[in-house]
């Protein structure tokens, strides 16, 4: 689980407002777009009610999630007694057809042994053979939310699926990392479905945590990929994967069913959607919908008009390993100045994020930095936004939690449909500030400081002060 | 030790629930074993947070791995007049290789740089249950560091394992007890000084009460730990009564305050009309028997019946809207009884409420008020809750977040009223507030158009 540092890490021993968020918890996210499944956190009850609050604020849904409620002396003396006594009872109460189960601080630090715990529960309960279960290691101290999202998904392509003789014609896997949103499945589904071709979603969360509308209460999760077809998977023509975290996944699947798998680092942008087309009209031997070529020319035509209004503004940008990536190139593909980008852990994808200062840190980092650079927007989680207040500068919300903007988890950023929403999100914010003020971007919260530090006075940036150019619109204001 | 405390706060005599109980029950705790696999709540880390965090110009540090702070900070609704130091989430982010070295002197540093960063008048440390196994000494580690950096360095003893959210509060009340009660003088003391113990000024609440409380002449001189100021805290000790909010959470602290300092203390609410009444009048005659102007009881029986004549005419619109509207009330302790009354004042009908977290004394005032017919739930499961909703039995829920969906997925009104919640419901202008949510919601236009079948649908 120990990374070779990439990028600097901040020196400092006091993380202060984190960017971090657990393993487990990702893990758990993975779980959660498995159809009647349950996720499990193998620790004290404090870790799984702290997990479920921060997903139901951002999902707004209720949150299927349960604990192996270690207290000390189970601590002490181990955890297996815990984990079977709440495997039998979310058994006996829930009827889930798959439970998945992440370690946490508390049991990895006592060193349980999941491997064994498994083989040995296999052995008491024969009767509950037909109970799927996945043991993934998530340590608290180890990684973080993408890690343990990625542990839970290589987890259950390890567990579940089959390797089989047979090809199920038109049947693709997408891995689905934990930068993508529901609503980034829902617009992968759409695409891919248009070629002609079944995509089987591991985890879909597209599912799961969309809105559904329960006809009756279920303590499991409602919707989401089932356990037959991530079994299923072995019989598929190809496997595409999307994020570097889905890396080990990909691999294991191939190895495994021997299906060959397509790597995406990023499908924000462009060229990046172009290159998905491409494989998909490959795969499928299909030509586009009128549909996807449409939003090809939208998004062209987005990138045509909005680049006057992101072309060098000065932007900090904190998430997730793989969505930092996904954001930042796309920042870069659109010619803005990413003055930072902070990712919460060490991660290979990093080598390949292009900012002034790539580094592992926290809220507080990114604050630092943005204010020395004099950048005009912040792009992160909810919790970025009291750093954005404190510097008056427009603060964009994106991974997870948003807990401050509805519709978190139906944001797209995906395909050319996505592409362009992000460009049209991050323009609109610089071209509404040109409009009300002819100054930098400012935050409603703070009048005091409407005028970003020293962004204004970039010469090099959007001539819109002194031509007022008429592409931008300047004048109508 | 850790150990003796708990047992310490296991055996409270001033907790009416533990005082039925036999020796053997006592030795247990407060809160029943918890069932791996269908056991929820925090625990006693996010207790310790919840009673403490509060306490506005401290740094509050977290010593453990991400979860417990990376996962949970920035979601609370306390608010303060000021300094918004405890809005910052500082953790040491125990790394694998701070396992295997251990996370002293990590700890030590992270104070240090918290310190230097920010300046707090003290900084509270957190235990977690990581750096509790590998035997991290915090008590060792806070000493060093108030003596080193020359400011009150307060270790929060409560990892997550030792028990419940419930356990946490008592804890925290006991760090406060032990290192920070007691310590400081306050600059100025009169005899109708009140501290306000168990109340954390969610969304505001405790503004809807401190200037009825200052027309009357009534000083909250502290408040644990609502808006408090660590200087609050510190003295303490000066209060002339002490009020206590969230009867089991913090009783320890009022019992032990009158203890050590002999000051006197009465478990009150600032929900509802005559709970707000009782506990104004109850604060003026109690400052009065020890030794303040007997005036303070002519004026709060003014100011009382000036804000009651004005409540009751205010509520008066909602009381035909309400009419036959029928409410689930889902919460615990306190809550449970004084939200009842406070509900029915505005012409509401309680279906019933849950008991979970209510003391045997909570719940004869329940019985009192309602007689035997009215529901009381000790365990109510959301599926039987899901069915209720949707069989209409009610009209509206109110609870905390955690059972939100419960209701909105059946489709029926609901309203916060717990921690989460955006809206201050305390004092006489709170009630009308929380009338008009719930008039709100009832009457949302949304609940015929969601219920109404999909065109596909038979």
């Amino acid at each position: 689980m120990t990374h070779i540092p990439r990028v600097p890490t901040s020196a400092k021993s006091l993380a202060t407002n984190p960017l971090k968020m657990s393993a487990p918890l990702g893990g758990a996210l993975a779980f959660m777009g498995v159809d009647n499944c349950l996720p499990l956190f193998h620790g004290s009850q404090g870790c799984t009610a702290f997990g479920m609050v921060l997903l139901v604020r951002h999902f707004r849904e209720a949150v299927p999630l349960q604990t192996t409620a270690m207290d000390q002396v189970a601590t002490i003396m181990g955890g297996y007694e815990n984990l079977e006594e709440a495997l039998k009872t979310i058994h006996a109460n829930n009827k889930p057809d798959m439970i998945g189960v992440c370690t946490t601080g508390v049991t990895e630090t006592k060193g349980d042994d999941m491997g064994g715990a498994l083989t040995l529960f296999r052995k008491r309960n024969p009767d509950l053979a037909a109970l799927d279960l996945v043991f993934v290691n998530t340590p608290d101290f180890a990684g973080g939310f993408e890690e343990g999202f990625a542990a839970a998904v290589t987890g259950m392509v390890e567990q579940l699926v089959e390797p089989v003789d047979y090809k199920i014609p038109g049947q693709i896997n997408v891995l689905a990392g934990a930068h993508l949103t529901p609503g980034d499945i829902e617009e992968l589904r759409d695409v891919i479905e248009s070629f002609g071709l079944s995509p089987i979603f591991l985890p879909d969360l597209s599912l799961s945590m969309s809105g559904r509308q329960p006809a009756d209460f279920t303590a499991t999760t409602l919707g989401g990929v089932t356990v037959d077809q991530i079994r299923s998977m072995g019989a598929s023509e190809f496997t595409i994967a999307v994020g570097r975290s889905m890396g080990s996944a990909c691999a294991a699947l191939e190895m495994k069913t021997g299906v060959p798998c397509r790597h995406f680092d990023r499908l924000t942008g462009l060229e990046a959607s172009d290159a998905f087309i491409k494989t998909l009209m490959e795969v499928s031997g299909r030509q586009p919908t009128g549909k996807i070529k449409r939003q090809r020319e939208s998004l062209v035509d987005a990138m045509l008009d909005g680049h006057f209004f992101t072309s060098r503004k000065k932007i900090a940008v904190a998430l997730e390993p793989d969505l930092l990536y996904a954001v930042t190139a796309f920042l870069n593909d659109l010619g803005a100045d990413v003055v930072a980008a902070v990712s919460p852990t060490q991660a290979g994808i990093l080598d390949k994020v292009h900012a002034r200062v790539v580094m592992v840190g926290d809220h507080a980092d990114v604050e630092a930095l943005a204010k020395e650079a004099g950048a005009e927007l912040v792009i992160s989680c909810s919790h970025g936004r009291q750093g954005a207040q404190r510097l008056g500068i427009a603060h964009h919300r994106m991974g997870i939690p948003t807990f401050d903007r509805l519709g978190a988890g139906l944001k797209v950023s995906v395909g050319y449909r996505g592409a362009l929403n992000l460009l049209l999100d991050v323009a609109n914010i610089f071209l509404a500030a040109e409009m009300d003020h002819h100054g930098g971007p400012h935050d409603l919260h703070a009048p005091g400081h409407a005028h970003g530090q020293e962004g204004h006075d970039d010469a090099a940036g959007h001539a819109c002060g002194g031509g007022g150019g008429g592409s931008c619109g300047c004048n109508a204001g | 030790m850790l150990q003796d405390k708990v047992q310490e706060v296991f055996n409270e005599p001033g907790c009416a629930k533990n005082q039925t109980k036999t020796e053997k029950e006592r030795k247990k705790g407060c809160t029943k074993a918890l069932k791996p696999g269908a056991a929820a709540g925090g625990c006693a880390y996010d207790g310790a947070m919840i009673a403490l965090q509060p306490i506005v110009d401290v740094a509050h540090v977290v010593h453990g791995p991400i979860a417990c702070l990376g996962n949970s900070w920035d979601n609370r609704g306390c608010r303060s007049s000021g300094v918004e130091t405890y809005r910052i989430g500082f953790t040491t982010d125990m790394s694998e290789l701070d396992v295997i070295n251990g996370g002293e002197k990590k700890l030590y540093r992270a104070i240090k740089e918290a310190v230097t960063a920010h300046n707090p008048p003290a900084v509270f440390v957190y235990q977690t249950c990581v750096p509790a196994m590998i035997g991290d000494d915090i008590d060792a580690v806070c000493k060093h560091a108030t003596q080193k950096l020359g400011l009150p360095v307060i270790p929060i003893n409560a990892p997550g394992f030792v028990g419940s959210k419930n356990l946490g509060n008592k804890l925290a009340g006991e760090a406060l007890l032990d290192h920070v009660i007691g310590t400081m003088e306050p600059e100025v003391s009169t005899d109708a000084d009140v501290c306000v113990i168990g109340e954390y000024n969610l969304a505001g609440e405790l503004w809807q009460v401190k200037p009825l409380l200052e027309e009357i002449g009534i000083r909250l001189s502290s408040c644990i730990s609502g808006d408090a100021r660590y200087r609050e805290v510190a003295s303490a000790h000066r209060a002339r009564l002490n009020m206590v909010v969230c009867s089991q959470a913090l009783v320890n602290v009022g019992r032990k305050m009158e203890e050590r300092w002999g000051i006197p203390y009465f478990e009150g609410s600032f929900y509802g009309v005559t709970d707000m009444s009782d506990t104004l009048r109850t604060m003026a005659r109690m400052l009065v028997e020890r030794g303040a102007s007997s005036a303070l009881i002519d004026r709060t029986e003014g100011v009382i019946a000036r804000e009651e004549s004005k409540v009751w005419r205010r509520l008066e619109p909602y009381k035909a809207r309400f009419q036959g509207k029928r409410v689930l009330l889902f919460t615990g302790g306190v809550k449970s009884w004084s939200m009842v009354n406070a509900l029915e004042n505005a012409g509401l009908t309680i279906i019933g409420t849950s008991t979970k977290k209510s003391t045997k004394e909570d719940k004869d005032k329940i019985k009192k008020a309602k007689g035997d017919d009215f529901h009381t739930w000790e365990n109510l499961r959301p599926k039987e809750m899901y069915r209720m909703l949707r069989d209409a039995e009610a009209d509206i829920m109110l609870s905390g977040g955690r059972s939100q969906f419960v209701s909105l997925k059946a489709k029926v009104p609901w309203l916060d009223i717990n921690q989460e919640r955006h809206h201050a419901y305390a004092g006489y202008d709170g009630i009308v507030a929380l009338c008009e949510e719930i008039d709100k919601t009832l009457s949302s236009p949304i609940w015929r158009q969601v219920r109404a079948p999909a065109p596909w649908a038979a």
